[in-house]
């Protein structure tokens, strides 16, 4: 929209320039504000990321429903966990007993929701316990650094040199076999493996800048740690909680199987699969596959869980 | 490298020490002797008993004695089969069970490492996924589900393969695939993510532009490297295979140690137990301390001789 070009050429000062070839552009304010995508945070990206891993969305709605089935399943049966009719050995599947009946008559189906309220249990308390003293232990070791740093990676070092499942088995033989004992022999060495992820990981946060701006407004240790480094740690923590489930069913699953774990009326699907070697000869399948089936899907679940977390809150991965 | 053999060295008798001290007091922990249930045992015949198996003597003295039976390896006769030693038990049950985990490694090492270099060669195609699905069930079924399974298809519905002991290449199938199922699979997808992650290295790019063959390349340069992760669980697993004897022996009525082991808690034979979890202990530390050392000679970015901080 320039004037005539001869002109131009011989206007070549700028201050010549008449105002009145100026016009301020219209703003556009509707486009600017409008967000090409929308800001997720953290917590949102992963999620949306997770959504898309079938396998993993799987295995999150698996375990929701067996979580229901583990609190609602028994009182769905009118038969206990206890209850023995010997009348009723080893019958196979039918309306009234709906997974068949044990060599004791007892109830498959109550036995193996409860079995699933054993594991879930046993899994989750161990990946609790191993949480807060993991995250405090390596948040410590991590974060402090220098000699405290060394001593209790020395102490580390011991720990992850014993043997796990045998130091659980000598505490089991001490303490005898509960539900409590095997909880506690599993997080004696479990939380080493959580210790290390958390340092790790602080050992490598504690350089970054909004760090030193906390403790330059004088903020105490446990505060920064609490405040500014675990909240950044928490994708590998949650990854490695996940994991430690299935670890932990199955080593109540292995004990249990031993004749160290849970002990008779109460059912785990150790137990039950223990109870039920024979069952190969005298043909009654569905002693052994109801708890066996729920063993591997539940780390099955687990797993693929685990995995997918692990993709979906890697920030490297973020798109 | 000198200097980190000795601090592991130390770091292992140490351990070991520990290990074998955690034994002796949680045994002692345990209320009562272990000749109380013994029926048809008078006072005596109780009080020679216990003097025989130092009983008797303050709990420091035993610890003693103990350690001095820790060292020289010689635990003494078993309670509840006096007839043998702990040693006896071991020397008999020990190559059994070492020719069982040594056989399901090498096969979960050599399956793992083929099926995980073939899913990352064809890295999102259908021989990756069904690899790893293959490879996620090998890690979510436990071995005695896995062992119960085998024997109830092979031996008993087909009827192909012996079902127990210990006493034919041909018994050692199933046993063998039971206990290496899971450490195959944990082989398995380990070597396909750092192998997926070699591939795409600068230097496997030139190897491709010197017109080297692929399988020269996947072989030679790639491999080498991708293996390293694996090398570093090699302990870990190590130690799943030797607990994974206890209950597959205990399944395919094998006599190795790990049925010893069960028996001897079971029926709270403590010579037995205190001299097989510190045999397996140190053991175990033992091949944990050789990987680490493989790890440090195979793996020249590790400076063994620096403090190891990060």
């Amino acid at each position: 929209m320039l004037p005539a070009t001869e002109e131009k050429e011989q206007q070549t000062n700028p201050s010549d320039i008449p105002d009145d070839w100026f016009k301020p552009k219209q703003k556009d304010t509707s486009e600017a504000e409008s967000v090409v995508r929308p800001s997720l945070s953290y917590w949102e990206d992963a999620w949306h990321r997770l959504r898309k891993n079938k396998m993993a969305m799987g295995g999150l709605v698996f375990l929701i429903l067996l979580g229901f089935m583990a609190i609602f399943g028994p009182m769905l049966s009118p038969h206990t966990v206890g209850e023995t009719t010997l009348s009723n050995q080893n019958k196979p599947p039918s309306s009234d007993h709906w997974f068949g009946t044990d060599k004791l008559g007892r109830d498959v189906f109550t036995r193996t929701w409860f079995g699933a309220r054993i594991s879930l249990f046993v899994g989750i308390m161990a990946a609790l316990i191993d949480f807060f003293i993991g995250v405090a232990y390596g948040g410590i070791a991590g974060y402090k650094g220098g000699r405290t740093d060394s001593v209790m990676m020395r102490i580390i070092e011991i720990l992850y040199g014993l043997p796990y499942l045998l130091v659980v088995i000598l505490l089991l033989v001490v303490m005898g076999p509960s539900l409590a004992t095997i909880i506690v022999a599993l997080t004696v060495t479990g939380w080493v493996g959580m210790a290390r992820i958390v340092r790790g990981q602080v050992l490598q946060l504690k350089n970054y800048e909004f760090v030193l701006a906390s403790q330059s407004f004088g903020a105490k240790t446990k505060r920064i740690i609490q405040k500014n480094l675990l909240p950044n740690t928490m994708g590998p923590i949650i990854v490695q909680m996940t994991l430690t489930v299935p670890t932990a069913i199955f080593a109540e699953a292995f004990l249990s199987f031993l004749g160290l774990g849970i002990q008779s009326p109460y059912a785990s699907w150790g137990v039950m699969a223990n109870d039920s070697l024979g069952v190969i000869l005298s043909g009654h399948w569905w002693r052994l596959f109801f708890p066996a089936f729920f063993i591997s899907a539940t780390m099955f679940a687990f797993n693929v869980l685990g995995d997918g977390l692990q993709d979906a809150l890697d920030p490297k991965l973020r798109r | 490298m000198v200097k980190y053999i000795t601090k592991r060295l130390v770091l292992m008798i140490l351990t070991i020490f520990i290990i074998a001290s955690l034994t002796f007091f949680l045994m002692h922990a345990i209320p009562g002797s272990p000749f109380n249930e013994e029926r048809g045992t008078n006072e005596t015949v109780q009080a020679n008993l216990e003097e025989h198996y130092h009983l008797d003597e303050p709990l420091l003295v035993q610890y003693f004695i103990y350690m001095k039976s820790v060292v020289t390896f010689d635990f003494g006769p078993s309670i509840k089969q006096p007839t043998e030693t702990v040693n006896d038990l071991l020397g008999r049950g020990f190559p059994i069970s070492a020719e069982l985990g040594i056989i399901s490694i090498v096969v979960a090492v050599i399956s793992g490492i083929i099926l995980g270099v073939f899913a990352a060669l064809r890295h999102n195609g259908i021989i990756d996924y069904m690899a790893m699905a293959f490879a996620v069930l090998g890690i979510s079924i436990p071995n005695f589900v896995l062992a119960t399974l085998l024997i109830q298809k092979f031996a008993v519905d087909w009827d192909v393969l012996p079902a127990a002991t210990w006493s034919s290449p041909m018994h050692m199938i199933l046993p063998t695939i039971a206990l290496a199922t899971g450490p195959m699979a944990i082989i398995a997808r380990l070597t396909r993510s750092s192998m997926i992650e070699t591939l795409t290295q600068d230097y496997i790019k030139t190897a491709h532009a010197k017109g080297l063959k692929p399988w020269k390349i996947v072989i030679k340069h790639a491999l080498k490297n991708a293996l390293m992760p694996v090398v570093t669980i090699m302990g870990t697993l190590l130690a799943g295979v030797l607990t994974g004897t206890f209950v597959i022996e205990k399944i395919f009525a094998i006599p190795g140690m790990g049925k010893y082991f069960v028996e001897s808690i079971n029926q709270r034979d403590y010579p037995v137990i205190m001299g097989t979890t510190v045999f397996y202990s140190a053991f175990l530390i033992g091949m944990l301390f050789l990987v680490d050392i493989a790890y440090g000679l195979l793996d020249p970015r590790i400076k063994l001789h620096k403090e190891g901080g990060e």
